[in-house]
């Protein structure tokens, strides 16, 4: 094991105390994160994360995250998507009829090359495309939103040590708003999981 | 920097019973991002890097300056004629969206068959598909003649009360080609956050730091929320894998559903997507062996590497070849008295230098690919993608002037001569895909850098070289072990 240094608080001296985030423990490999994991969850805690360069395989599990229901949402996109263009379709091209959509306007019935008005299979390429581009759209945003991201600041930027969780370091985060949480009691705990060292993040 | 060289170990062979490592000569991580970083943070790129970008730029502006003089004169200062309406500009257009399939293949097709050598290519490949489909989606848009008006191409109310006609495959174009600009610039964006996140805490300015920190959304790497995105990226590789065989498919549909014999046939979509495929993978070829030269990326896109896309570009040239066959067989078989006219005159008709240019590049020259010494040499494999390169320009060249140009009546034949503006337009295209691959190199990780880590074996935590030692010693067992692996 190495020596395990632990800072205790910023030093920085300012007018009011700051309020502590939560503390930072750095691991040196996939398979140490994994081990401690898994014992952190074991302890209870609930805001708590985990912080690697790369999806580390057996994280999830170790963590006990929740499959995420973000496939069930894209699903319902992409059904919206293929009515959509079915409707759009519908209503330019085989109907005569005025809707209100932000200004008015009226179908118009094509009659191209003896096709009939209600030529479904030759609406079918568009409804294809519009099912994946709403499916595409929808969960690349909602992944990102369900993330909570973009959020350009985190308490952990400041953290210089943690820089190193985009290269080659493995992290866990303990918020100080979780319900387990004691400074002493949980730099303990990540210091028993074999934390190579154990640093606090104020907020700012 | 790595010691190990890329020539003392030979990864194209496979041992049974066990893997060739993806990556050489790296035993950890943070030599994996130093690496791909340092093209992005190095003070000055390479000459070479200067020399083609100044290149590239002399060609933009003279595209500029085509693209306005078409505007202001007329599409009458293309060769065009009364039977020959398409040429240079729907060649071009069909070559670019073609040349934009390897990228998206590479990122979901070989991400949903697991194969793990994607991870060293996919960035670039996607990268040149956006910018594949940028140059693509200029021609038709030019094409239009008054592009003024290309926005009636969109469903949008305009001042004549009418709407697209969508029983027409040149409008199932517009909506194939815009959604696949739109998923691949997304699943593009996807693989680059937790990377700029990686550029941004690698930052030395305060530019860099915020440019990398803006476009990285705040991402931490954590653990629930790379969950998400795995789902999220998993998804996206389901949703643009039938995206990807729809495209060229959708641009088949506008010659195969026309009446016109050459044009006419069953055979269009697959033989499209193959084609696409074929070049797509050769470009691929062409931009790789010159970046990881002058990157210093050889450890990172290795033979392996290189000889599989060869692999990918002799099957898919086989299939070329086995279409253009049919093609021919088909239109004898058929009897259709046109149709047989067509092909005989594609072979030995006005245009027949233009048809044997795109055999002997597209069938004769892959067929080389057989042979591993082939695959694995550098300025072979370099020289033969280049002919794939024009092959495939010429098969769509042929397939559209020849077809247009000897219809049915013979009163009505006609010749195709490019004018300058025509070649002007071509150069140009390519140089707009220059400066924008040569940007992309100088300023975004070339390489997907979580995703290389991701198959190193030391990423896993069952890694025999995490449980032999702990602590301190940990990494030197681990690049002792991982450079036992490749012996």
């Amino acid at each position: 094991m190495t020596t395990l240094t632990t800072q205790t608080g910023t030093s920085t001296t300012t007018a009011a105390p700051a309020r502590l985030y939560g503390l930072v423990a750095e691991f040196e490999n996939p398979a140490q994160i994994v081990a401690a994991a898994e014992k952190i969850r074991d302890k209870g805690y609930r805001y708590w994360d985990c912080h690697t360069p790369f999806p580390v395989h057996g994280l999830d599990k170790a963590m006990g995250v929740q499959r995420t229901i973000l496939p069930v949402l894209v699903f319902v996109a992409g059904a919206a998507g293929c009515t959509t263009g079915l409707g759009l379709q519908l209503f330019t091209n085989s109907f005569n009829f005025t809707i209100w959509a932000l200004v008015w306007v009226t179908g118009y019935p094509f009659l191209i090359s003896g096709k009939p008005a209600l030529s479904i299979p030759a609406f079918v390429p568009v409804m294809f495309e519009l099912t994946i581009l709403f499916s595409a759209l929808s969960c690349v945003g909602l992944m990102f939103l369900m993330n909570g991201l973009p959020k350009l600041h985190n308490p952990l930027f400041t953290c210089d040590r943690f820089r190193r969780a985009s290269d080659d370091r493995f992290f866990i985060s303990i918020e100080a708003r979780d319900p387990r949480f004691y400074r002493s009691k949980t730099e303990a705990d990540l210091k028993s999981c074999g934390a190579a060292a154990v640093e606090a993040v104020v907020e700012d | 920097m790595s010691t190990i060289h890329a020539h003392e170990i030979d990864n194209t062979g496979d041992v049974p019973g066990k893997r060739a490592p993806l990556v050489l000569g790296h035993t950890d991580f943070h030599q994996v991002t130093n690496t791909i970083c340092r093209p992005n943070e190095m003070r000055k790129p390479p000459m070479a890097w200067y020399i083609m970008f100044g290149i590239s730029m002399m060609l933009v502006m003279n595209l500029g300056f085509v693209v306005h003089y078409l505007i202001f004169t007329g599409v009458g200062v293309w060769g065009l004629n009364n039977p020959v309406m398409w040429a240079f500009d729907i060649t071009n257009f069909v070559f670019w969206v073609g040349i934009g399939h390897a990228g998206t293949l590479i990122s979901a097709i070989l991400f949903l068959f697991r194969q793990k050598w994607r991870t060293g290519i996919n960035r670039f490949a996607e990268a040149m598909t956006i910018f594949a489909v940028i140059c693509a989606g200029l021609f038709p848009g030019i094409h239009v003649g008054r592009v003024w008006l290309a926005y009636w191409l969109f469903p949008i109310p305009n001042q004549m009360d009418m709407w697209p006609q969508f029983r027409s495959p040149l409008l199932w174009d517009v909506f194939a080609v815009s959604t696949y600009f739109t998923v691949s610039l997304l699943f593009w964006y996807v693989g680059l956050v937790p990377d700029l996140a990686t550029m941004r805490d690698r930052a030395k300015g305060k530019v860099q730091q915020m440019a990398y920190g803006l476009f990285s959304l705040g991402w931490r790497g954590s653990n629930r929320h790379w969950h998400r995105y795995e789902r999220a990226y998993l998804l996206l590789a389901a949703l643009s894998t039938p995206l990807v065989l729809s495209v060229h498919s959708v641009v088949s549909f506008d010659f195969a559903t026309s009446q016109l014999p050459g044009w006419h046939t069953t055979i269009f979509p697959p033989y499209f997507v193959a084609g696409a495929i074929f070049s797509g993978f050769a470009m691929v070829v062409t931009l790789a062996v010159p970046a990881r030269e002058l990157f210093g990326l050889k450890n990172l896109i290795t033979l392996r590497h290189l000889d599989n896309m060869n692999k990918v570009i002799l099957v898919t040239g086989c299939m070329v070849g086995y279409a253009y066959g049919m093609e021919f067989f088909i239109a004898w078989y058929s009897g259709a008295l046109y149709e047989k006219f067509a092909f005989m005159n594609r072979a030995f008709g006005q245009y027949s230098w233009a048809y044997w240019i795109m055999v002997s590049c597209n069938v004769i020259t892959p067929q080389l690919f057989w042979f591993k010494k082939v695959r694995t040499s550098i300025p072979l494999m370099f020289i033969l993608s280049l002919f794939v390169n024009v092959g495939m320009w010429f098969e769509r060249f042929v397939i559209i002037v020849t077809s247009l140009a000897n219809d049915f009546l013979p009163s009505s034949w006609d010749r195709f001569v490019p004018t300058w503006v025509d070649i002007g337009t071509m150069l140009g295209a390519f140089g707009l895909f220059g400066v924008l691959f040569l940007l992309f190199c100088r300023f975004l990780p070339m390489i997907a850098i979580s995703e290389v880590k991701g198959v190193m074996p030391q990423a896993d935590p069952h890694w025999e070289g995490w449980h032999q030692s702990h602590g301190a010693g940990s990494n030197a067992a681990a690049a002792h072990s991982a450079n036992g692996e490749h012996s």
